[in-house]
């Protein structure tokens, strides 16, 4: 259990700056999210964290301590890798037992920790296998156990669940969120997943080439993004933009979401587009349209409306409450 | 997960592994026939005619002192030419694995050796050892010690051991070095976390994962020592002193070509091919059960 600060933490490669300044604090037992696309450093700064990347310039605290300099296995931290990445040469058992015989934990209390976590992850009857014997699922769960034995202050995640069917990736998303809750543990979880930063993440950062754009619960972030950046990179579909000149108004760009606009027959509402193509999900649909202008958006409405056919005009309608503009540089106005 | 390919018929897969057939054939089974053929004969001296003996070749050979002797002499050999040759590879490799800026040229630097041929390799260190002109020698001189492998056995044995692991050290190293590089990089991480060392990490995790590849040097550098080396050791000390780097395929030759024994040569080759033949199932059966794949 501690607390992780990030201060103005920065990392080239060579002559490359992938991080631009990250500050990040987070407090005890939080399920911190770092989402973005990929390349956008947020691996990098996952590493920052664990010691297996050095820091170039700014500072990393882990319980309040400095550890820029501490070796990855003197900062209290433990990490689940995208490919898991156990031993293949060793049992479960001994996979999850690795960290604790390094540091000299007696026998019995190894016993009793491994099978602790074996019982909370449900790996009881597998722990005389190999890893190649278990399914992507286990072996999943094999790398948590591992995390979880060894009673770190920090749980690191780097895309632990990206090697999953879509199926078992919800699944073993609950079971992380439950885990953490359980435990109390503080959390830093990297994915390039918008889904999985907003289920998960008590807090999320987003990150955009290198620089955190927002930090914040997710349904702040999502209702109120400070870039146009964040506002097209959460949520799905993503926010329409469209050029302001057409609606009037300030802003170089105006985003509205999808689920915000509204339609209704050709020259009412506030803008006139062709419908495009509809998507029926049967809760809801999506309605893809072209303005004259040339941008695409999408519209989603309820599954029971009735659906524009392929080639009509139609109105759209939105709030000005729902507006959100963005100035040249990309920031919110 | 096994990839097949099934043929229809029974000529292509024939066809292709003709070429593989054919120089198995004119190459190994072909002479090893002779060899056995040969080994129940002597010849006489001028091969002109030759007398059946039965076993009588092998019944000789094992009660030789001298034939005894070589096998200890071969044994001490092959050890020790593996041993060099794999330990001084593997810590390379693990040096040139941690490089990340110019591993390519102490790549390059550290194949060129292998390129040269066992031979040349011999007559290279022979003139580095030349009891007279020798370069090192000369050094050693200036230190104090007195180099001379022409009588000295110890020395014979030293030096034929170190020529011989030279070259075959670059062979070693290319494998260990791919072997190491196969090694998911996050599972070296993972177990850095889990707060082991580097020496612990190597000693856990590395050596055990690098075990096939280990396994398999362990089989080829030893076939090397018992047969490839026979260039060296022709160069260098020519089995000399008093037999003293006399290893099994070195005797065959010496015996065979030098003495005009065909007859124990023959067996001398039947046996070597049964003993490496050995050597190689035990391998197999027993060191190949704890590697892990």
């Amino acid at each position: 259990m501690a607390t992780v600060t990030l201060t103005d933490v920065r990392k080239s490669f060579g002559k490359t700056q992938v991080i631009h300044g990250v500050d990040i604090d987070i407090a005890d037992g939080e399920f911190i999210v770092i989402v973005g696309p990929s390349g956008c450093g947020k691996s990098t700064l996952l590493r920052m964290v664990a010691g297996l990347e050095t820091v170039t310039a700014g500072e990393v605290r882990i319980g309040g301590e400095r550890v820029n300099d501490r070796e990855p296995m003197d900062r209290d931290i433990a990490m689940v890798f995208q490919n898991y990445a156990l031993y293949p040469h060793m049992s479960v058992f001994d996979n999850m037992a690795y960290g604790l015989k390094i540091a000299k934990t007696p026998r019995a209390e190894i016993e009793a920790r491994v099978q602790t976590a074996a019982r909370l992850l449900q790996l009881e009857p597998y722990l005389g296998r190999k890893p190649r014997e278990l399914s992507g699922g286990q072996r999943q769960r094999v790398a948590m156990g591992r995390a979880i034995v060894r009673k770190p202050a920090v749980f690191l995640f780097d895309e632990p669940l990206s090697n999953l069917d879509a199926k078992l990736r919800v699944q073993m998303r609950l079971e992380i969120k439950q885990l953490q809750r359980d435990l109390g543990v503080t959390a830093l979880y990297v994915t390039h997943d918008q889904v999985e930063a907003m289920t998960l993440a008590d807090r999320m950062v987003v990150m955009n080439a290198g620089r955190a754009d927002q930090i914040g619960a997710p349904l702040d972030v999502y209702a109120d993004p400070r870039t146009e950046f964040v506002a097209g990179f959460i949520g799905s579909p993503p926010t329409n933009f469209l050029d302001p000149a057409a609606v009037g108004g300030q802003g170089a760009r105006l985003g509205i979401r999808p689920e915000h606009m509204r339609i209704g027959p050709a020259g009412s509402g506030r803008i006139t587009a062709r419908v495009l193509d509809a998507e029926p999900l049967g809760a809801e649909t999506l309605i893809h349209t072209r303005l004259p202008s040339g941008d695409l958006l999408t519209i989603r409405q309820d599954g029971a409306a009735p659906i524009p056919g392929e080639g009509d005009e139609i109105g759209l309608a939105w709030e000005a409450a729902d507006e959100m503009r963005f100035g040249p540089d990309g920031r919110r106005v | 997960m096994e990839k097949r390919v099934l043929f229809k018929g029974i000529w292509l897969p024939l066809l292709l592994i003709l070429p593989q057939i054919v120089i198995t054939a004119v190459f190994f089974f072909y002479p090893a026939g002779q060899a056995i053929w040969q080994s129940l004969f002597i010849p006489d001296p001028f091969g002109l005619s030759s007398r059946f003996v039965g076993l009588g070749n092998f019944d000789y050979l094992l009660s030789d002192p001298y034939y005894r002797a070589s096998f200890v002499t071969t044994a001490i050999f092959s050890t020790l030419v593996t041993l060099v040759s794999m330990g001084v590879a593997l810590y390379l490799a693990v040096l040139a694995d941690r490089l990340i800026k110019g591993s390519g040229t102490y790549r390059t630097l550290l194949i060129w050796p292998y390129a040269v041929a066992p031979a040349v390799a011999g007559v290279l260190w022979l003139f580095m050892f030349n009891t007279r002109v020798g370069v090192v020698t000369w050094y050693l001189g200036l230190l104090g010690y007195d180099w001379n492998h022409v009588l000295n056995e110890g020395e014979a044995m030293g030096l034929v051991v170190v020529a011989s692991a030279w070259g075959r050290i670059s062979y070693n190293f290319l494998f260990f070095l791919a072997g190491l590089q196969a090694i998911p990089k996050s599972v070296i991480e993972a177990a850095a976390i889990d707060g082991a060392r580097f020496w612990t990490r190597f000693r856990t995790i590395v050596f055990p994962l690098l075990s096939p590849t280990t396994f398999f040097l362990l089989v080829v550098n030893i076939v090397y020592a018992f047969f490839e080396t026979f260039g060296v050791i022709h160069t260098i000390t020519s089995g000399g002193p008093q037999q003293a780097t006399t290893i099994l395929v070195y005797k065959v030759y010496s015996d065979g070509f030098v003495g005009q024994d065909l007859g124990s040569s023959a067996a001398q080759s039947v046996i070597l091919l049964v003993v490496v033949s050995i050597l190689t199932i035990i391998q197999f059966k027993y060191i190949e059960r704890r590697v892990h794949y």
